[in-house]
């Protein structure tokens, strides 16, 4: 599963990056990258962007850019 | 006489103070770390700000003193990285590398990290301890990690970091700030951090290459050569080898990252040693619910975050208007009585009339808008401060994508609400070059501080003070000119993205601050620079156009219609008397007045050029105001100011009185509604701003798009006039 269809409350990693576009590579150096705990915060009007937060910090994007995430359900969540 | 020689003596202690910084220390951290705050806590009042050569980032310098020692600090803009990403950035980095020409190369970092996003501050720390420079690491808000549960290890983190020192600190109380001033004084002589080698492939490869070069290059500009491709590390790293140079870099890449992208590896690389350190130094209890947890939680709710985005924006509008009509009034009583008491008491003639009718009433008229301004000034400063606008930009971005641009542009759009010349400056923030030119062309629509005056004067005359529910007919039509400027902003944005500057949809992701309670010391720091730039202009700018105005108004003086004026009051005299005398003396002198202004230079030329502005119901003084305005827009307000003081409405007594019983030869009111919806249309979409044009310029390289743009917002001003007074006129 990626980024874009995450459920609420509960906690994933990031397990795999598709980093060919530049702009993905941007989002790598804001710290989404494999091992990077994360979870859905919230979404704006219409479900894009979406709101995510991650070691506390909250960080927003688009779903076209979330789909290049993969994650997996973090264990013991 | 001869001075007293104990004034002239200069104490020994004042010249020594003027010692010059002994070295340059640049302050770099995160966007939003608190950097700033902390940069005006060490350097209080003793700062300038300039441009960098050639772009229009701000340079922040500041002066920092303790004991005998005299540091330069360079607040730089914020960063995530050294591999750069917008303008801004990529000065950043110049002035860390010493590349930057009238920067001195720092002698020592202060690194800022937020303590609650040590995450991404220590991503480029890490890239900052590889510099070879001596740093001080400052952890900021600590307040606001112990309320969440935070705990750092500093001891721990010390250790993993080389044995730099580290100084949490609190910036807006000041605590932990007396141990971070004597850090940063002992820092230049600092030992460099010793840090173990993070990454030795890349260094091995890095100083093999360090060794071909004909001359000295730092390793780390090579790292950066090897990782970065479009930068100038890489460029200046393959002119360096010679023939084959790019081909090498290449084998050496495909040794170093395989098939990934440089950037991912390095990215994947550096946040697994910064998971590892955080693991070992930062505990986390459970967060404590705060107000500003709580508040975000419900505004980032889709429905209430946008709901409550549009409240606080007509908050704003509303209070623009309600909140500062005491005081403008105030403002206004008070000069036109400083201008009747000094023209009562100057001998009547030139020199009265050009204290009372071109200083007071072309200055006065404009100061009269100094407490809206600020009003909105001081919004727009809280609600940056605060971070709301980066909330505004993830809100409203759907709404900016339909126009092909991203929620990054609504911040630029916002601070133009205040002032375009800032709002496009903070464009610099988006990457791409078409999304940032239409964002550029999009926000001089947006209803700036000088479109104020104008705005309210004409609103205050001419619209009635209904109650419709909460809010009043005037703030409505307000709201209804600031929703004019942001739809014709977005069209223009959207057509210029549909047709010259098309091209892919701009990505968007956008870190998002937690709420901020505002810190008053910086809000008002930045408040009263606001009112000095104004009161600047006012005194200035718009005092000296008020004079020339007041000059062509008032010269040449017709001797006949002087003549004329006599012999009609010695008449009068012959047949009136008591109060009827008086009352009609008056008329008579307004009378002439007005036939002297008709005849005079400005009269005159308005005249030449009322054909043009005649189908959209303006007369010869309206006519000449607009095209007095053209520099900056506010200077309108000036001029009807001064053109209305001395012709025959002069008896009203403020200008908006004046203005309602302005009327053509034939007695009918210049200022119907018509006229006035027409006027107002003009003001929301011409561009009347030398100082915006010459951003534009700055920003875009070049006089292709300030013409564009002067050409385009002219012509749908005049045309939105025309219309409106035509339809209202069939």
């Amino acid at each position: 599963m990626t980024l874009d269809s995450l459920q609420r409350g509960r906690k994933y990693v990031i397990a795999g990056v598709d980093s060919k576009d530049p702009v993905v590579q941007r989002l790598m150096v804001l710290g989404l990258v494999e091992g990077t705990e994360i979870e859905l915060a919230s979404a704006a009007i219409g479900g894009d962007p979406i709101e995510y937060r991650m070691f506390g910090n909250a960080i927003s994007l688009r779903r076209e850019q979330a789909r290049h995430f993969a994650v997996s359900l973090k264990t013991g969540s | 006489m001869r001075p007293d020689p104990k004034s002239i003596r200069v104490s020994v202690d004042k010249i020594g103070v003027r010692r010059h910084p002994s070295a340059t220390v640049v302050v770099v951290g995160n966007p939003n770390s608190g950097k700033s705050t902390l940069f005006n806590r060490l350097t209080g009042m003793r700062q300038k700000t300039a441009n960098y050569p050639g772009v229009t980032v701000e340079k922040h310098i500041g002066v920092f003193k303790l004991g005998d020692t005299v540091l330069e600090l360079v607040d730089l803009p914020g960063m995530f990285a050294l591999s750069t990403h917008s303008l801004e950035e990529r000065i950043a980095v110049d002035v860390l590398f010493g590349r930057m020409p009238d920067v001195k190369p720092p002698a020592g970092i202060l690194a800022v990290l937020d303590t609650t996003n040590l995450y991404q501050g220590l991503y480029l720390l890490q890239q900052l301890l590889t510099l070879n420079l001596p740093v001080v690491v400052a952890l900021t808000m600590t307040d606001a990690a112990q309320a969440s549960g935070l705990h750092i290890d500093v001891d721990a983190l010390k250790k993993r970091l080389g044995g730099v020192q580290i100084c949490p600190v609190v910036a807006t109380t000041g605590q932990g700030i007396d141990a971070l001033r004597r850090a940063l004084s002992e820092l230049p002589s600092a030992p460099k951090p010793d840090l173990p080698t993070l990454w030795q492939e890349l260094s091995h490869a890095s100083e093999e290459l360090v060794r071909e070069m004909p001359v000295t290059v730092p390793r780390i500009e090579i790292e950066r050569a090897l990782i970065d491709h479009d930068s100038d590390f890489y460029r200046e790293l393959v002119g360096r080898l010679g023939d084959g140079g790019a081909a090498r870099v290449d084998a050496i890449r495909q040794a170093l990252f395989g098939a990934d992208p440089p950037l991912a590896k390095e990215a994947r690389q550096r946040y697994g040693w910064v998971r590892d350190v955080l693991s070992e130094v930062q505990q986390s209890a459970p967060a404590i619910v705060t107000w500003s947890s709580r508040l975000s939680a419900w505004i980032n709710r889709p429905i209430p975050g946008t709901i409550g985005l549009f409240v606080v924006m007509a908050v704003v509008f509303q209070a623009v208007f309600a909140w500062a009509t005491p005081l403008m009034d105030a403002i206004d009583v008070a000069t036109s009585t400083l201008g009747a008491s000094i023209a009562s008491i100057l001998p009547a003639g030139a020199i009265a009339s050009f204290v009372s009718d071109g200083v007071i009433a072309g200055v006065g008229s404009v100061i009269v808008f100094l407490p809206q301004i600020l009003i909105l000034f001081l919004f727009i400063i809280i609600l940056e401060d605060s971070g709301y606008l980066a909330r505004a930009a993830y809100l409203m971005d759907r709404v900016m994508r339909s126009v092909g641009l991203s929620g990054q542009s609504i911040i630029p759009m916002i601070s133009s609400f205040a002032c375009a010349v800032p709002g496009i400056m903070a464009t610099r923030v988006i990457p791409n070059r078409r999304d940032r030119i239409a964002t550029i062309l999009a926000a001089p629509f947006m209803t700036c501080s000088a479109r104020l005056p104008v705005y309210a004067l004409l609103i205050a005359a001419f619209v009635p003070a209904q109650k419709i529910g909460w809010m009043n007919l005037q703030g409505l039509v307000l709201f209804g000119l600031y929703l004019l400027g942001i739809v014709a902003g977005l069209l223009t944005a959207l057509m210029l993205r549909q047709s010259v500057l098309r091209g892919p949809k701009p990505p968007f992701a956008l870190m998002l601050p937690e709420f901020r309670r505002p810190n008053p010391r910086t809000v008002l720091m930045q408040l009263l620079g606001r009112a000095m730039i104004f009161m600047r202009r006012a005194g200035t700018v718009i005092f000296s156009v008020a004079v020339v105005v007041w000059a062509l108004a008032y010269f040449p003086r017709s001797p006949e219609i002087e003549s004329q004026l006599q012999d009609q009051i010695g008449a009068a005299q012959q047949r009136f008397d008591g109060e009827y005398l008086q009352r009609e003396t008056a008329t008579l002198k307004n009378q002439a007045a007005a036939a002297q202004l008709e005849q005079s230079f400005l009269g005159r030329a308005g005249k030449s050029i009322e054909p043009l502005f005649r189908p959209l119901g303006w007369d010869w003084r309206v006519s000449a105001a607009v095209i007095a305005g053209f520099p900056a827009r506010e200077v309108v307000v000036a001029v009807l100011g001064t053109v209305y003081a001395v012709g025959d409405e002069a008896d009203e007594a403020t200008l908006a009185g004046r203005l309602r019983s302005a009327s053509w030869p034939d007695g009918s009111a210049v200022f119907t509604l018509p006229m006035v919806i027409g006027l107002l249309i003009f003001y929301a979409c011409c561009l009347q701003c030398a100082a915006t044009l010459a951003v534009i310029r700055r920003e875009t390289n070049g006089w292709r798009w300030p013409v564009f743009a002067w050409l385009y917002m002219t012509s749908i001003g005049y045309l939105g006039a025309l219309i409106a007074f035509q339809l209202g006129n069939p």
